[in-house]
């Protein structure tokens, strides 16, 4: 039973199942965050996270992976996370009821009145503090710290794995070259998170937990967060293993799996396969079709939905700010996208000048 | 004998000297000048203690009901502060035993485990180390999620982010420190990346193109990832550099930052709350 239900699971894991299955139950808890945030759906998404958790640490290898010193603490910060995300959209969606039958906010209810900071609020913060230095003082004294062998230069590990909060970076390194996922994407994720309040900055919606009024900004968050980072941490940390390969969660590592690769340019799809001629010797004539494509991508959605859709948007953004959103929108989505592409038409590089360095 | 009375016995007693902590606070010279407010119960003396207390005055005297909740704040921004003050504890202790060169670190760091029986100074570091990280994504998790980053709070977003980056450098910087397998691999995987810096970076886009003649301006022993390591690769200067930076340089920014993020809380209005 067990057994069959490992096989089953380990079946099913790759990256795409995996990726896409998280992005249909986050759709879905966008549409519908009313039902989730409920009790009784709160309760089974608990039993089950809980209870393939449990089913899990009687696997052999998934209880290495998930009990290696440095890993235990994503997993409690995935505890902590799925909760303050249920608890957050719980009292938003509240609010949202709240909001709609023109009562004041569980918040705004309790703004005009004041407390003293002393004793209230010291004493939930020295309780905070307290129970924090129980937890890890607990945490320190049933886990050491790890150590291994002394550095060795000449014998490296496989897989060598960045410390854990990076490891979403890593696995971008599968989609994308270094100077991307490695430079350029995380100064985006920078230079995105500070312009977020210059983008959103209607003060109305300011301290309360909301949903309904700041749908576009909270699914655009919560995606990043969830999606883009925590899960690509999820499958850089438990799922990656000897050559960055892909392994099921009870999967055990083998160095020696082999994985086909037969990835193609973007320039041998068009060149090669559509118009049955060499490639061209001139990079930037080689690489025409990518550039077209690239221009089209972060061209033809500004223009065509200021017209369309974000038409009241762009009105309320203005000219500078709708740019700047839809820049970093579009990056955002390059990466789903790029990782689509790979798993459905092996696509290698989009653009591809290995003559200085410059692959997308 | 009937009519006779009793002696009373005569008991051995001893008496703690009285201590009322409340008398050394309110008549004696040194409780005076230590505690500035009175002992009453009443909130013009709970003004008080907040005021005259140079850790508590961080805080108004009085917050809004609906900032103070746990349910709102869930502390996570006063316990990265809180996490953050426990790691320069045990940090400090842990540098009393550490030397940063290739010859001694790892030794020092088997040296820990070995001679001191139960000890956990160095598993409360690396432990609250990896807390922190959570502690601050828990923070700008909940700030996002209640609007708390609008006007007029979008700056101090804005430092909040950097110190989100800075959080995490200091984590990957101290990654390095106990000199195992585990901790310069981590490094070279990480600062891999650097040589693909565009334009910085050897192995970076259009670093070609940056030349005098046929001098080459960038390559491998000239790009930011030697700057970083000190070397073509993980070694002995990397060991120090990035020591300094866990110990003393990051530290000293995030802790400049940390002021203006918290000065900037009262300035930018106290903790969020409905307009």
């Amino acid at each position: 039973m067990i057994e069959a239900f490992k096989h089953g699971v380990n079946a099913f894991c790759n990256p795409t199942s995996i990726f896409s299955a998280a992005v249909a139950l986050f759709a879905l808890m966008m549409a519908f965050p009313a039902f989730f945030v409920s009790t009784p759906a709160a309760l089974v998404l608990a039993f089950l996270t809980l209870g393939f958790f449990g089913v899990g640490l009687t696997d052999e290898h998934f209880r290495t992976i998930v009990t290696t010193p440095d890993n235990v603490p994503i997993v409690g910060m995935l505890f902590i996370f799925g909760y303050f995300t249920w608890f957050a959209l719980r009292k938003a969606v509240e609010n949202d009821k709240r909001i709609a039958a023109g009562q004041p906010t569980l918040e705004k209810a309790e703004a005009e009145e004041k407390v003293m900071v002393f004793p209230y609020l010291i004493y939930i913060e020295f309780v905070a503090a307290l129970f924090y230095s129980i937890i890890l003082v607990l945490w320190s004294i049933f886990l050491k710290a790890p150590l291994e062998d002394t550095a060795n230069p000449s014998i490296s590990p496989n897989p060598s794995k960045a410390p854990w909060y990076f490891l979403g970076l890593q696995e971008m390194l599968v989609y994308y070259d270094p100077w991307i996922a490695g430079v350029l994407l995380p100064t985006f994720i920078i230079l995105g998170l500070c312009a977020i309040p210059y983008i959103d900055n209607d003060p109305k919606t300011s301290g309360f937990y909301s949903f309904k009024e700041r749908r576009r900004g909270i699914i655009l968050f919560l995606f990043g967060f969830w999606i883009l980072w925590v899960l690509l941490i999820i499958i850089g940390t438990f799922l990656r293993g000897p050559n960055w390969n892909f392994f099921g969660p009870f999967e055990t590592w083998d160095v020696h799996k082999l994985v086909p690769l037969m990835n193609v340019n973007l320039s041998d799809y068009v060149f090669v396969k559509t118009l049955g001629m060499g490639l061209p010797k001139a990079w930037y004539l080689r690489e025409m079709p990518g550039f077209i494509l690239l221009t089209l991508y972060f061209w033809l959605p500004v223009t065509l939905l200021r017209r369309t859709v974000f038409k009241k948007y762009y009105e309320s953004l203005g000219a500078t700010r709708y740019v700047i959103y839809m820049i970093l929108f579009l990056t955002m989505f390059s990466l789903p996208i790029k990782m689509y592409l790979r798993w459905a038409f092996n696509l290698k590089y989009i653009v591809a000048i290995p003559e200085f360095f410059f692959n997308i | 004998m009937p009519g006779q009375e009793e002696q009373p016995k005569k008991k051995f007693s001893f008496k703690f000297p009285e201590f009322s902590f409340k008398d050394f606070r309110l008549k004696t010279q040194v409780g005076k000048s230590v505690f500035r407010h009175g002992y009453a119960d009443d909130d013009r003396d709970r003004a008080l203690t907040v005021l005259t207390n140079v850790f508590f005055h961080l805080h108004p005297v009085k917050v809004r009901k609906s900032g103070a909740r746990f349910g709102f704040t869930w502390c996570a921004g006063g316990l990265s502060f809180f996490v953050f003050l426990t790691l320069v504890v045990s940090g400090i202790l842990l540098m009393f035993y550490y030397r940063p060169t290739v010859e001694y670190a790892y030794n020092d760091i088997v040296a820990m485990r070995e001679h001191v029986p139960f000890g956990i100074m160095r598993e409360l570091h690396r432990w609250g180390a990896h807390a922190m990280i959570i502690t601050v994504w828990l923070h700008m998790f909940r700030v996002f999620m209640t609007g708390s980053y609008k006007p007029p709070r979008e700056f101090n977003w804005v430092i909040g982010v950097i110190l989100l980056v800075l959080t995490m450098l200091l984590s990957f910087t101290g990654y390095l420190l106990p000199w195992d397998q585990l901790a310069i691999w981590a490094i070279t995987v990480g600062s891999n990346m650097a040589r693909a810096t565009p334009f910085l970076g050897h192995e970076g886009p259009g670093a070609s193109l940056l030349k005098l003649g046929d001098i080459q301006l960038i390559h491998s022993g000239s790009d930011v990832r030697f700057a970083l390591l000190g070397g073509n690769f993980v070694g002995a200067a990397t060991l120090l550099r990035f020591y300094i930076l866990h110990c003393v340089a990051i530290p000293t920014v995030v802790v400049l930052l940390m002021a203006v993020h918290f000065w900037r809380i009262r300035k930018d209005g106290g903790i969020s709350a409905p307009l």
